[in-house]
């Protein structure tokens, strides 16, 4: 492929690139091409490949075969070391940090060692200033939010003086004006020569600040542009191919009565290293969808525990279900109310990898589906055969790919299990149903189809709760939408009435846009009583 | 008197600090080796056997860690390169252990032992009173002085020492780094065997200058408990070890004692005492959750396969 | 060279049945060796090892009761390893059941009824799963690891057990020989053929075995203890409860080691005294993991390691070695076994090239 409008020696080119796993090309003779000074994005849905080629690019795997080309040279990258000798550096999606240690410590363990722990803390806390990432070197990781997290990592990828740096979904954790802070930043590198790699599937991010792009999916280039001369449609199209159903909705359900409600709950954090609840209230009616926007760790996994049950909280008024106090109860016991419950975690919480999907079936339904799923009384013996038949139909409503009649949930994409996962759910017709990332790291096919089975889902008189992170996603179903942030949760405004802007200013923490100020507890009850639905 | 029990609690808490020690630097890796007694006990039989064989206490030592640390590499071998069950492997070993120090030992029983001589330190053993206690004692035991300081100073002041802790916080990041997690796990199981058979050494070549099978009477288990109720931190185990081997002296003094003054309390009762105060400190350490979890090395006993 | 691991997409069937074999041809190698390595020929020592005693029925009969207690055991444990409780006091439990369940007989050598026998077998059974208890509660309550609390609870019941019969208990007409009197013939289990000395405890062990395996794979308990011990986290989302189930395990292999102890007092020894068991319950973690954690494999398994203790004795009488040799060959089996059972999660590759960046590798 030959690329207008790129210099002829770009600083980073890369030909042929393949790697495989077995017999499954995870990218594809790749072609790439990076000049100096340019922001180039990586665009592709989840499982493109996008992660694998630079991985292999900073010397994490190591190709099967094609070359990797550097100011003209061909190199060998064989380990993060050598990479960042090169002149290459990465920021992960997920970072590499150590909790236990502190800020310095962390980034001494990827610099030079001969360099003394006290010159590091020195240099750190003077290019964190300069590039508008201020960072205390002292600190303990366990301690830091998520935004600072990631300007370790970018930090410790900068005082190792990069010629490419490449990031990998680096708005995913921010909030928006964290995320415009980042942008600054990434301006002020290119102004220094430095070239930036940016993999996004976020096309308006890319469209603004990006100057090429190439697109992959299944492993392939599909496509290598300027992403300011595309439209958002076609670069989707380039990412996914055919077109994506568009989630239909009506423009309003009318809204029938409470069927959940969450009254002034406090729950302490139960680890060090989680988010307390402070004076949670929140109603959802029948026809809803309550969206709760938020960063990752603002308290959404102790919010589900709370409604969900599996971990019950003092109050029992706090948690009213379809008009009954459940706040001690468990989860079963909520489940026999008519509510379900999809955790954000597909292995190890929502399912278990190892088990197969009909084990997987009955261990959400054990309870709620006694009678279908065990016989002999005392003794619950499983019934195999209604169990496999139920798991068939889940299948095979929410088109669920898989190999074999019943496979492990481990052999499963990410995609089709949670399908699988939000099925299991929709099958009981549940009343009500709270739902944490419904898409998160799933294709753009199934996330349509799970988005739309919720969407119908209110549509058909229930209540849905959706906590999530992709604002896209919470726009396109969202009746109602809440923010949370430290533990505290918004106002809810209906979701025509809420702008990019304020979400973001809600995430940051400035809880009432009316009050302009961080409310306090009678606040709040003020604020509820003149917001009263 | 009171200098007559502090030298034989010396002797009885070196053993434990040692091994201890060496378990410590294991599970900071993030690996845990429950094997600590199956190590100990090899390196008991390989000192033992080494000294007589050879005449020389001093190779008896040397045979000791060198017995620990080869024992040790079956461990490493199945929990780092096959990623056995970290649990399950550990009893192996100390099953293993118990029946091939027996077995080896066999030709040993009865021997009189060589013994251990103290070194006495010049000038520093003549202060009176710290003088004998402290500076004329035998080489394990400023070895284990040494270890207590060393091993602090590596895990905390080195750069070797804060790469290991990482590896233990999160081996996956560690990983991530670039750094070898398995290499670095290797050295620090070889470490803890070999910290394992020079406590085994201690015991019999200073502690009872004998073989009898199963002579480590469960030290390795209390070693295990050490680790914990130290919150993994070396300058603790030593307080905590000197704990320990004074409630071990204490109760046979109570028993000599009960047995001069014609107080009726049954000698097992005090002998279980170390036992039982291993549960009460297991207990009174590990019952606050948030501190333990602050504590412990995040990814200790988790399996580790690196991917390429 | 560099042996690498791939994770298989499915745990591999044929490993799962080839595992455990692998493992014992393994240790037979092994053995063979070490025999070698004593002077003596290797396949004949083998031979007399694990062929001659299942040569006549007295010696099967020998068999079958050093299998009960490993089997009783180890199905327990079973039960307690896949829930993720690590129960490795066992031994203690074991001799604790022994205990309660030998003080009817011990305090009324008279008693002649025939309710005896059931009622030490029960009070067999609640001391050990009370004595199991112990580090159940330590564990639920006080955050405490049960590895370390129910292994020191296996000394504080030994020293338990020595105290007892050398004071209270000792038989004052027993030369002050360290022992209770022998048991009244009503507090004896009774054997169950007359070619030999075997008695109810293999016949206890084996219907254990099948209603653990039943449980374990028709229950909806069985599910629980798979799903508790695979993901806690999962399991509470499955509304199961995990403190529940570190009580239900832990009383049940509590209860399942009493049951052999007081069974190998009762049937094989006949009256209390300080040493009543070879290491049985910690040979039964072997057992446990030999059978692959299934109760129908740990009923072969038990029989395995059970010959490795009779053929400890007869190479002691044959071959002049120590019955020591029991130990490591016991020793062996596990770690070869949770070698070989790598292979069923991975696939082993041996890599000889050091690894040059362009070169593929699949």
């Amino acid at each position: 492929m030959t690329f207008e409008g790129v210099e002829a020696s770009p600083l980073l080119s890369v030909r042929g690139l393949t790697k495989l796993f077995g017999s499954f090309a995870a990218c594809d003779t790749i072609d790439l091409d990076i000049g100096h000074g340019e922001i180039h994005a990586l665009l592709g849905e989840n499982g493109a490949g996008k992660s694998t080629l630079v991985k292999m690019l900073f010397g994490v795997l190591q190709p099967s075969s094609g070359t990797v080309s550097l100011e003209g040279k061909p190199v060998v990258i064989p380990s993060p070391g050598e990479a960042r000798r090169l002149g290459i550096g990465m920021v992960f999606q997920h970072f590499s940090l150590f909790e236990a240690l502190t800020v310095a410590e962390n980034i001494a363990l990827s610099l030079d060692p001969r360099t003394p722990l006290a010159k590091i803390a020195e240099e750190t806390a003077s290019v964190s200033r300069a590039y508008g990432l201020p960072l205390d070197p002292s600190a303990h990781v366990a301690d830091l939010s998520v935004g600072e997290r990631q300007r370790i990592e970018i930090v410790r990828a900068l005082l190792q003086n990069p010629k490419l740096i490449i990031l990998d979904e680096p708005t995913s954790v921010l909030t928006p004006q964290e995320a415009e802070r980042l942008f600054e930043t990434l301006m002020r590198l290119k102004a220094e020569g430095r070239s930036v790699l940016y993999i996004s599937h976020r096309l308006e991010e890319v469209q603004r600040i990006c100057d090429r792009a190439t697109v992959l999916r299944h492993g392939k280039v599909t496509g290598a542009c300027d992403p300011r001369q595309e439209t958002p449609a076609s670069l989707a199209r380039m990412m996914v191919g055919t077109e994506v159903a568009e989630v239909k909705r009506d423009s309003a359900n009318a809204l029938g009565d409470v069927l959940l409600q969450v009254n002034k709950v406090s729950v302490a954090s139960r680890t060090p290293f989680a988010v307390a609840l402070k004076d949670i209230s929140l109603k959802v009616r029948a026809g809803e969808v309550l969206a709760i926007a938020g960063i990752a760790g603002n308290g959404q996994s102790e919010l589900f525990d709370a409604i969900s049950g599996e971990y019950p909280i003092a109050d029992n008024d706090g948690i009213v279900l379809r008009g009954k106090p459940v706040g001690r109860l468990r989860i079963n016991g909520r489940r026999l109310l008519g509510a379900g419950f999809v955790p954000e975690e597909r292995h190890g919480h929502a399912a278990v990898s190892a088990l197969s999907l009909s084990d997987n079936l009955l261990l959400a339904r054990s309870r709620s589906d006694k009678k279908a799923f065990l016989a002999g009384g005392p003794l619950a013996i499983v019934k195999r055969d209604a169990i496999l038949s139920a798991a068939r139909r889940i299948c095979s409503m929410m088109d669920v790919r898989k190999s074999g009649d019943d496979p492990t949930a481990g052999s499963l994409s990410g995609g089709n299990l949670q399908k699988f996962i939000v099925g299991r759910e929709l099958d009981r017709q549940p009343s009500v149903l709270v739902v944490n990332q419904p898409t998160w790291g799933v294709d753009a096919g199934a996330a349509s189809r799970i988005r739309q089975a919720l969407v119908d889902l209110a549509k058909a008189g229930s209540a849905v709760i959706v906590i999530s992170q992709d604002l896209d996603e919470i726009f396109e179903i969202a009746t109602t939408i809440a923010v949370i942030s430290d533990g505290r949760l918004s106002e809810p405004y209906p979701a025509g009435e809420l702008t990019l802007e304020q979400i973001g200013l809600l995430m940051g923490g400035i809880h009432d846009s009316h009050s302009g100020e961080k409310s306090s507890g009678e606040d709040r009850a003020g604020m509820e009583a003149a917001h009263a639905h | 008197m009171f200098e007559a029990i502090l030298l034989t609690v010396i002797t009885a808490s070196t053993p434990l600090v040692i091994a201890a020690l060496g378990e410590l630097v294991t599970e900071r890796s993030g690996v845990l080796n429950l094997g600590v007694e199956g190590m100990m006990i090899m390196g008991a039989v390989a000192a033992f056997a080494t000294a007589q064989l050879t005449g020389s206490a001093y190779l008896g030592i040397l045979g000791g860690i060198v017995g620990g640390g080869i024992f040790s590499l079956l461990f490493g071998f199945l929990t780092l390169t096959l990623v056995a069950n970290q649990v399950a492997t550990g009893l192996a070993l100390t099953i293993l252990g118990l029946g091939l120090s027996g077995q080896i030992g066999e030709a040993f029983v009865g021997m009189p032992g060589v013994r251990l001589q103290p070194i006495v330190i010049p000038l520093l053993s003549d202060i009176p009173f710290f003088g004998r206690v402290l500076f004329s004692q035998d080489l394990i035991f400023y070895m284990s002085v040494a270890l207590v300081f060393g091993i602090s100073w590596f895990l905390f002041k080195s750069r070797a020492g804060l790469k290991m802790r990482a590896i233990g916080d999160s081996h996956g990041s560690a990983h991530a780094l670039g750094i070898n997690v398995v290499r670095t796990r290797y050295l620090a199981v070889l470490f803890g065997g070999a910290c394992a058979g020079l406590a085994g050494a201690q015991l019999s070549l200073v502690y009872t200058p004998q073989w009898v099978e199963n002579m480590t009477a469960g030290r390795g288990w209390i070693a295990l408990a050490l680790v914990v109720f130290a919150s993994w931190r070396p300058l603790r185990v030593l307080a905590g070890g000197y704990l320990f081997g004074a409630v071990g002296i204490g109760q046979l003094h109570a028993q000599l004692l009960a047995q001069s003054g014609g107080i009726a309390i049954p000698s097992q009762l005090l002998s279980a005492l170390p036992y039982v105060a291993t549960i009460v400190v297991l207990i009174i350490i590990s019952h606050n959750r948030r501190t333990t979890l602050i504590n412990t090395p995040a990814s200790l006993g988790k399996p580790f396969v690196p991917d390429r | 060279m560099r042996i690498e691991l791939q994770k298989r997409a499915n745990t591999s069937v044929l490993f799962s049945i080839l595992s455990p074999l692998l493992a014992l041809a393994l240790t037979l190698i092994a053995g063979a060796i070490m025999f070698g390595l004593l002077g003596k020929s290797p396949l004949n020592s083998l031979y007399i090892y694990f062929v001659e005693p299942l040569l006549d029925v007295w010696s099967l009969h020998e068999l079958a009761i050093k299998a009960a207690p490993l089997i009783l055991i180890a199905v327990g444990l079973s039960v307690c390893f896949r829930s993720n409780n690590w129960n490795i006091g066992a031994e203690g439990q074991f001799t604790i059941g022994a205990i309660t369940g030998s003080i009817l007989p011990v305090l009324n050598p008279e008693w002649h009824s025939p309710l005896i026998l059931p009622l030490m077998l029960v009070m067999g059974m609640i001391g050990g799963a009370l004595y199991a208890g112990i580090p159940a509660l330590l564990k639920t309550r006080f955050n405490t690891n049960e590895i370390l609390t129910s292994l020191m609870l296996v000394y504080i019941a030994q020293l338990f057990l020595d105290w007892l019969v050398r004071g209270p208990w000792r038989d004052p007409q027993g030369y002050n020989f360290p022992q209770t009197k022998s048991f009244q013939p009503e507090a004896v289990l009774p054997e169950i053929l007359d070619s030999g000395r075997a008695h109810l405890g293999i016949v206890f062990a084996l219907i254990a075995a099948l209603a653990l395996w039943f449980m374990m794979r028709f229950m909806l308990k069985g599910f629980q203890v798979s799903v508790l011990g695979q993901s806690e986290r999962a399991g509470r989302f499955a509304g199961f409860s995990a403190t529940k189930m570190v009580w239900f395990s832990m009383l049940l292999s509590g209860a399942l080691a009493g049951l052999a102890g007081i069974s190998e007092v009762s049937g094989s020894i006949g009256h209390v005294q300080p040493v009543i068991s070879p290491g049985y319950g910690f040979t039964a973690i072997i057992v446990a993991f030999l059978g692959r954690l299934n109760p129908l494999g740990i009923i072969a398994s038990g029989f395995v390691l059970a010959l490795t203790y009779l053929g400890g004795e007869a190479a002691q009488l044959s071959l002049g070695i120590s019955d020591k040799v029991s130990r490591v060959f016991q020793g062996l089996i596990l770690f070869f076994v949770l070698s070989c059972d790598t292979l069923i999660h991975y696939r082993i590759r041996l890599i000889f090239n050091p690894s040059s960046a362009q070169e593929g590798k699949s």
